[in-house]
């Protein structure tokens, strides 16, 4: 008995097995999405329509709402990649490479809406749209090694090589995440300090809070699924590079019966 | 429409270069899917 318990795979086991991950990420995709749109639909309803001006700030405010949970999932998404990269080099698990290919476009995208974002915002805010302080520029880094990772993907050719050196390349990145994340208290910058996760609780009135909560929650999840859609597109895509060896093998090993071999040329005579 | 005040053209531009960049990565990851599809299919495999 006890033995069947340990053979028993765990759920987190079962759920990351290829075949699996196929099933039961096709059921829940279309429950995500709907549930993705409605979360977001409200949560700008909220912003345009419930969401009071800011005192200093005034409209600009609402900028806000698409630029943190941007910045929020372009770093989430880096966590997650480097996360996905240990599953590569230790475990050697085919989804972790799966699921790191299919993070780093999102993770890029939602990274350069931050930037620009805050650069839209910085303008009325700051007088300028860019300085070359600690957040930004560690947020500009983020978005640099995002575009290497994916490069570096299309340049090397063989998949489980691509897989090894971009794992170890994200887990240099990682490095950049804690720089972000406290850029604003090391250095002296013209962004703000930290306000909604802070000690001694945020800075931000719930007014403001909880429909940006609200938009953080939607964009990850909104994130989140199209992560699974383009994951299963990157299983697909496998399975079709596989398909495709065989069918070059197969053909080749028929194109090897069927023509005859060539007559034996008479070997060139040594001079 | 509610007034978005003097500085309206920067949150006009913000919510739309996301909505821009949000429908590209939408839109690829559709196009990218219908292709492995596609190929697939080539191989008498069907997957949704």
């Amino acid at each position: 008995m006890s033995e069947i318990a340990t053979m028993t795979p765990s759920l987190w086991t079962w759920m990351s097995n290829p075949g699996h991950f196929m099933r039961w990420s096709g059921k829940a995709v279309p429950w995500l999405t709907a549930l993705s749109l409605a979360a977001l639909a409200v949560g700008l309803y909220q912003t345009f329509f419930v969401v009071p001006a800011d005192y200093q700030q005034g409209e600009t405010v609402r900028i806000m709402y698409i630029h943190v949970p941007a910045a929020w999932l372009g770093v989430f998404f880096y966590g997650a990649m480097s996360l996905s990269a240990i599953g590569t080099l230790v475990w050697r698990h085919p989804l972790a490479d799966v699921a790191q290919r299919a993070a780093a476009p999102i993770g890029a995208a939602f990274t350069l809406v931050c930037l620009v974002t805050g650069s839209l915002w910085g303008k009325p805010m700051w007088g300028t749209y860019w300085v070359w302080d600690a957040r930004l520029t560690s947020m500009l880094v983020l978005f640099l090694i995002y575009c290497g990772l994916i490069a570096l993907w299309r340049t090397i050719e063989d998949p489980n090589r691509a897989a090894r050196a971009v794992a170890i390349l994200t887990l240099v990145g990682a490095v950049n995440l804690p720089i972000i994340k406290f850029s604003v208290n090391w250095w002296s910058t013209l962004h703000q300090p930290a306000s909604i996760l802070r000690m001694g609780g945020s800075t931000i009135d719930p007014s403001m809070l909880y429909p940006l909560l609200l938009m953080i929650g939607a964009a990850t999840l909104g994130g989140s699924t199209l992560h699974l859609y383009t994951m299963r597109t990157e299983i697909m895509r496998r399975r079709v590079r596989t398909l495709t060896i065989r069918e070059a093998e197969r053909l080749d090993s028929g194109a090897r019966r069927i023509v005859p071999a060539p007559a034996a040329a008479p070997l060139p005579q040594a001079l | 429409m509610f007034d978005l005040g003097s500085h309206g053209g920067f949150i006009v531009a913000a919510y739309a270069f996301t909505a821009l960049i949000m429908c590209g990565l939408v839109g690829n990851a559709l196009r990218d899917r219908a292709a492995q599809r596609r190929a697939l299919k080539r191989f008498g495999e069907d997957r949704r």
